[in-house]
């Protein structure tokens, strides 16, 4: 009876192992909370929570400190901004054409070419809204200038079109057939079934894919540390040069600002701002898309 | 109801109207979509195709643009790669193995699940900020490749948990429940039964999340790997570069011949991808066609 008793231990063994894998996620999830509480709480020490969020100037690497996040955030809404004025359009008209109007094929070869844009490196858009969009778009706005928030925020719509289209898809390929043949049992148009039917059910899963969006076009990096110039300023002029708080991140890693001094935590406490906005976006984007998707279960 | 004639057909030819209006517009959003990625291709290709070269591949970076190349970051790379391979694809494997196989709708199978999608979605230069301060500061890692690989391994793992609980579940329960009457205990099912058989959709996944890995700049940055490397990485412990941290490095200066070298480069850096791209649909075919034999 040895075999079977081996074995109850090892089971046990792998069992544990298995669990500390899973477990492994709540503790990146604990390590990131407790690095960003402990450097802001060290930054705020120093600097004052009303400082920090009402100050209109961010210089804390010149003589003349000032601690005010407000520029950041400027930079970071107007370049999500343009973004998703970029990508909503464009997402939600290619989901409804795929999900109401395109052959089974043609989506199928669609789909996965929209896909390559998210994943092309953002290092390759930065390189392209730098030395492609924004030479360009200077040919139409002589004002532009070389370093701005338009020509990243363009780019980052693009590469978030994907994001948009495919959530929303999915959640206008999970409407009920039985609604849109209610809809054309009493006459409407293909168009009115899309617009006035598939979308108004679809609601909550095209809120989900923009919060997403938006999630995305906040955390991005590389782009706008390339072609977004890294000047705060409390603006929402898209053809200056900004900076995000993504990017001014960035700019400190590339310095060589020592560790441990209130240059330094200012990155933590950006990036601690980054990440509460970010997570509350995707939460109430993982909420929106479960409520259609325990619909259609 | 009463209609007249002309105000019918007036109604139908103004829905046709809509109908192909809305067409039009669809297919302009696709193009505009697919168009800017046809741009962005060819803006690299016409770039930086003249400047590719053997001694672009095999030179270290150099003042002059004309002279310098990739090789400390095409070797950084793809050491980084293997080497968040090796961390990340057992760890994500065990996790995803743990929650289907084991936890089944469990609270704590819930938290978990719902703590890797909130990790999916946490920007990367947030990992970059965990790395610097677990890996380079804590542990006393310094710029290394093995810091690097930790902070690529922490953000890469949720993408694969997610995608090898995708291929568990395609493996059917008669499989197991055949396996446990023949007496087999529980490890042994997953081990003998249902990892071969999902492997093919672990792997495509796993690809997939290290290619996206390849090209994240901003943790590596944040961590403080060095942007001019002219040496080869020798040991887990050596400073590195990568391939996206030379483009970028490459993309801010102003001289043109540098943003010549980052078109270049990029174009590396995109090749390097189509190929585990192709390698990951190979296999999924490969692997696929094996087990249904």
């Amino acid at each position: 009876m040895a075999a079977p008793i081996r074995h109850k231990y090892s089971e046990q063994v792998i069992h544990g192992v298995l669990f500390l894998c899973g477990a492994l996620s709540i503790l990146t999830t604990l390590g990131i909370v407790a690095v960003l509480l402990v450097e802001t709480f060290a930054f705020f020490r120093e600097v004052s929570v009303i400082d920090f969020l009402t100050d209109t100037q961010w210089t804390p690497l010149f003589a003349d400190k000032h601690f005010g996040i407000l520029p950041l955030i400027s930079g970071t809404v107007l370049t999500a901004g343009i973004a998703i004025v970029v990508a909503l359009p464009i997402g939600l008209v290619s989901a409804l054409y795929l999900s109401e109007y395109a052959s089974g094929r043609l989506r199928s070869v669609i789909k996965p070419v929209l896909e390559i844009l998210a994943g092309i490196p953002t290092v390759v858009y930065g390189y392209f809204a730098l030395l492609f969009i924004t030479p360009l778009l200077q040919q139409v706005i002589p004002t532009l200038s070389g370093f701005n928030a338009l020509a990243p925020g363009i780019v980052i719509g693009v590469m978030i079109i994907p994001m948009v289209s495919s959530l929303s898809e999915d959640a206008m390929f999970a409407v009920p057939q039985s609604l849109r043949e209610g809809a054309y049992a009493l006459g409407s148009s293909k168009l009115q079934v899309a617009l006035k039917v598939v979308v108004p059910a679809a609601l909550s899963g095209i809120a989900a894919s923009i919060l997403l969006g938006i999630s995305r076009a906040i955390g991005e990096t590389m782009i706008l540390a390339i072609a977004a110039g890294q000047q705060p300023r409390l603006t929402l002029n898209p053809l200056v040069p900004i900076e995000t708080m993504t990017a001014y991140i960035v700019q400190v890693s590339l310095g060589d600002t020592p560790t441990g001094t209130l240059e330094y935590r200012t990155i933590f406490a950006v990036g601690m701002m980054l990440f509460l906005s970010t997570l509350m976006l995707n939460m109430i984007s993982m909420w929106l898309r479960q409520r259609y998707q325990e619909r259609e279960a | 109801m009463r209609l007249e004639a002309g105000a019918l057909s007036r109604m139908l030819l103004r829905r046709q109207v809509a109908e192909v209006g809305f067409r039009a517009v669809a297919v302009a959003a696709l193009l505009v979509a697919l168009g800017s990625l046809v741009a962005l291709l060819l803006d690299a290709f016409v770039d930086g195709a003249g400047r590719l070269s053997w001694q672009f591949l095999t030179s270290f970076p150099s003042r002059h643009p004309e002279q310098a190349g990739i090789l400390a970051a095409l070797v950084g790379s793809v050491a980084l790669i293997l080497l968040t391979a090796v961390f990340a694809l057992p760890i994500g494997v065990g996790a995803a193995v743990y929650l289907e196989e084991y936890e089944g709708r469990t609270w704590w199978a819930r938290v978990i699940e719902v703590n890797i999608a909130n990790l999916a979605g946490v920007p990367s230069i947030v990992y970059g900020l965990l790395g610097l301060e677990l890996f380079v500061r804590a542990l006393h890692l310094e710029r290394s490749l093995l810091a690097g690989a930790l902070t690529m391994a922490l953000l890469v793992l949720p993408i694969i948990i997610i995608a090898s609980r995708e291929a568990l579940r395609t493996v059917p329960n008669s499989i197991r429940e055949a396996s446990c009457a023949l007496g087999a205990t529980q490890w042994q099912t997953i081990w003998h039964q249902v990892l071969p058989m999902a492997f093919p959709g672990i792997l495509t996944g796993s690809i997939l999340a290290f290619s996206r890995a390849i090209g994240e700049a901003a943790p590596l940055i944040t961590i403080g790997a060095l942007t001019y490397v002219a040496f080869l990485p020798d040991g887990l412990l050596s400073p590195f570069t990568a391939l996206p941290i030379q483009i970028f490095n490459w993309v801010s200066r102003p001289q043109p011949g540098f943003h010549v070298n980052a078109a270049a480069a990029i174009i590396v850096l995109l090749v390097v991808l189509l190929l585990l791209n192709a390698a990951a649909v190979y296999l999924r075919h490969r692997y696929q066609r094996r087990v249904q034999l």
